[in-house]
């Protein structure tokens, strides 16, 4: 049925499937915008944005519910976005200035090819993960171009030439180099346990390791310890990485870059309509990108249930011969837990409220960086004892 | 009063790592995420007005649908932003009504002026001006912004009141002045 | 082919903005020229299979490093003002690295080649070693740790002289 697919060159492939993931990708993350609208709403007991509708589509019946979601609006948001006067203030450094927004995309969308969101099952019935490019650096990958990320900001930050800008730009510096550290730290334990002394590769072939689909695999093995997800195993390390994501995509309680109340939207503040938005778009692609990590380490990827693995419900409904069901299957599961998560993002950040910048570099420092090389130790000496 | 020292118990672990009040507040704001909202979705929906809301002045009729105001003008002159302005009028000698004093020909309140104080109702000895229960105005104009005499009764329709006191004149007057 | 245009192309990136860090008058654009420059030296790296130090790379240099350094210059709020007079021992000094550049170049371009310690071994124990992590660590723990003890002392030592430098002792007038 898809075998034209497989005849047309191997190049033009690889790029209709980027194209196809970030064509996912980036609505996903401009409708976030609109879920994070909704979800400020109802928790603060109002109704949110649910008024919009292009007049021509108001016929349609049903279409109310979508109306009372505020999708149209969200498209009547990024029209606006679209069409509205792009100005650039006069006292900007204009390179750097459109330059920011351009660069903020860039780790956004580039990340995605070393993450892995889905598998089916080959004839051979084996569990082959689907991902643009399976590189045995996956997460290191992952973690060099978002390290990039910070620059958007910084060059933002410092190209509008004026106070709060510029004060967000080297928040933002200080805040993402303080948290990489220990975000690193905390996932060392995950791939010393896949590369450790439970790896099951055939002696010799073996070369070491930082795949992220690898990381699943192992959370998808039988018996007790296989199928355990690494959130059981290492609830320690989760919650660094977790504390350190919330740092790193600068969300609520340490949102001290952008913070609307203190440094009036910061690195945002010279900014209008496309290019601003693009950073928004940008920051909910890192959450993206951020939480798909989080359940991949830690949370078993596309496995639906701690202990039953993607295979075993394949195989127990009887679709695991059709490697497209499955796939759209674990696709499906994977995206579910990736949107969770961002709604738990969304979810703490109408409860807490900001840590004072002090406050952010005091945890950063003091305590979770302390804590991840603990928790690195303590493993280390766990893993080498078994 | 007596100055009560309070003593600051040191924080627990359980409260120096945050996280119980984090589960707390989460616990919080999931409640509040199932609750119906709490606003009006407001021109489908309307507050209730409360009884005594002064909103936009307005001019009433009485029961019998004669027009109160007697063009006294007292609330022209105390209104303190200037925004009523009244032209006074004869009543046509033909009119049932012809034994009332006068009637305004002209009355107009600006309510880009009007300033909601409520001192026109009540200076006005006949009851004739109220502040009802109208809280919104709008308008592409400044002149949709003044509203007529029409638009005053419109506004204001009847007030169901048990004075009368033109009838209960009138009829003095064929009586004679006497009860 | 290809792989010698990209190359032609990442070295002349590598080197022009490299020359760009020296050469810009604007702190914030020197440091962002940097970036470009170990974006480029990471680009080289991928070119040699070397993926694990192209990530590293980008990772710790790109990512990090050079973070902190507009850090920095943010914070000190510099902006690139008159250039002082050179001294003459700065004279001599440069005289004698470019002097050691171009003998350096000379010789390299006169022989065509490296000297590489086994040849004929290169081919097959080289090029894994930057690509693959495994490969990468022993190499980094049997053949080369003295280096690598020695640069992490280095790197105490320097961390030290930080601390020692930035830290306000309490009671330092009594002392004095």
């Amino acid at each position: 049925m898809f075998d034209f697919y497989f005849e047309i060159p191997h190049w033009i492939r690889l790029v209709v499937q980027g194209l196809a993931v970030m064509l996912v990708m980036f609505p996903i993350a401009a409708a976030c915008s609109m879920a994070e609208r909704k979800i400020a709403a109802w928790i603060q007991d109002r109704p949110g944005p649910n008024r919009t509708i292009a007049p021509i589509l108001a016929w349609v019946p049903g279409i109310g519910f979508l109306q009372r979601l505020g999708l149209f609006q969200l498209a009547a948001d990024g029209g606006k976005f679209a069409f509205k006067e792009d100005a650039v203030p006069g006292h900007v450094n204009k390179l750097y200035f459109i330059a920011a927004p351009i660069i903020a995309m860039i780790p956004a969308l580039t990340t995605v090819v070393a993450v892995p969101f889905g598998a089916y099952i080959d004839s051979a019935g084996k569990l082959v993960p689907i991902v643009l490019a399976n590189v045995d650096l996956g997460i290191l990958v992952v973690f060099a171009v978002s390290s990039l990320g910070v620059y958007a900001v910084i060059l933002a930050g410092w190209a509008s030439n004026s106070k709060f800008p510029f004060l967000g730009g080297i928040r933002a510096s200080a805040q993402l180099i303080s948290y990489e550290l220990s975000m690193t730290l905390s996932v060392l334990p995950v791939f010393l346990w896949t590369n450790g002394p439970l790896a099951t590769d055939a002696p010799g072939s073996f070369t070491g390791s930082l795949s992220l689909a690898r990381v699943v695999e192992f959370q998808s093995q039988a018996g007790f310890w296989g199928g355990a997800w690494f959130i059981f195993l290492m609830p320690l390390s989760a919650f660094i990485f977790l504390v350190a994501l919330f740092a790193e995509t600068n969300r609520q309680p340490f949102d001290t870059v952008e913070s609307e109340a203190d440094l009036v939207n910061s690195f945002g503040s010279e900014y209008g309509a496309f290019k601003w938005s693009l950073f928004y778009v940008a920051e909910y692609a890192h959450m993206l990108i951020g939480s798909a990590i989080f359940m991949l380490l830690f949370f078993g990827g596309w496995n639906p249930l701690p202990w039953i693995t993607l295979s075993d419900v394949a195989h127990f409904l009887g679709f695991a011969h059709l490697p497209i069901v499955t796939g759209i299957v674990g696709i499906g599961i994977f995206v579910g837990k990736v949107l969770a998560m961002i709604f738990f993002f969304m979810w703490v950040r109408w409860t807490l409220p900001r840590f004072r910048y002090d406050q952010v570099m005091a945890i950063g420092w003091k305590k979770l960086l302390p804590l991840a090389i603990a928790n690195l130790v303590a493993y280390t000496i766990g893993i080498a004892l078994l | 009063m007596a100055v009560i020292q309070v003593e600051r118990k040191p924080l627990t672990f359980a409260e120096r790592t945050y996280i119980p009040q984090i589960v707390g507040g989460l616990r919080t704001t999931l409640k509040h995420l199932f609750r119906k909202p709490l606003t009006l979705e407001y021109p489908e929906q309307r507050p209730v007005i409360p009884v005594g809301y002064r909103g936009v002045p307005t001019l009433v009729k009485d029961p019998n649908g004669r027009e109160k105001c007697v063009s006294c003008q007292l609330c022209e002159f105390v209104c303190p932003p200037k925004a009523i302005r009244i032209t006074p009028g004869e009543i046509p000698a033909d009119s049932t009504n012809a034994h009332v004093e006068k009637a305004p020909q002209a009355f107009d309140i600006d309510m880009l002026r009007c300033i909601y104080c409520g001192l026109c109702q009540e200076v006005c000895p006949e009851e004739a001006i109220w502040l009802q229960n109208q809280f919104s105005m709008s308008g592409y104009t400044r002149a949709e912004m003044v509203n007529n005499k029409a638009k005053l009764y419109e506004l204001g329709g009847t007030l169901p009141d048990s004075h009368f006191k033109w009838d209960k004149k009138k009829s003095a007057e064929e009586h004679g002045n006497a009860h | 082919m290809s792989p010698d245009i990209l190359f032609y192309f990442f070295a002349a990136l590598t080197a022009g903005s490299a020359l760009a860090v020296v050469l810009n008058k604007n702190t914030i654009a020197s440091a962002l020229c940097l970036l470009v420059s170990l974006v480029g030296v990471a680009a080289i790296f991928v070119l040699l299979d070397a993926f694990l130090l192209a990530a590293l790379m980008v990772f710790v240099y790109a990512g990090a490093v050079v973070a902190l350094f507009l850090f920095i210059v943010m914070l000190l709020d510099t902006y690139g003002g008159d250039r002082k007079p050179f001294k003459k021992a700065t004279i001599v000094s440069s005289g004698f690295a470019l002097a050691l550049l171009v003998l350096g170049l000379v010789t390299f371009a006169d022989r065509g080649a490296l000297e590489t310690p086994a040849a004929e071994a290169s081919a097959t124990a080289v090029v894994p070693v930057g690509a693959s992590l495994r490969a990468y660590g022993e190499q980094l723990f049997t053949t080369y740790l003295l280096p690598v003890q020695i640069v992490g002392f280095l790197l105490l030592i320097a961390m030290l002289g930080v601390i020692v430098l930035s830290k306000k002792f309490e009671g330092l007038e009594d002392v004095k």
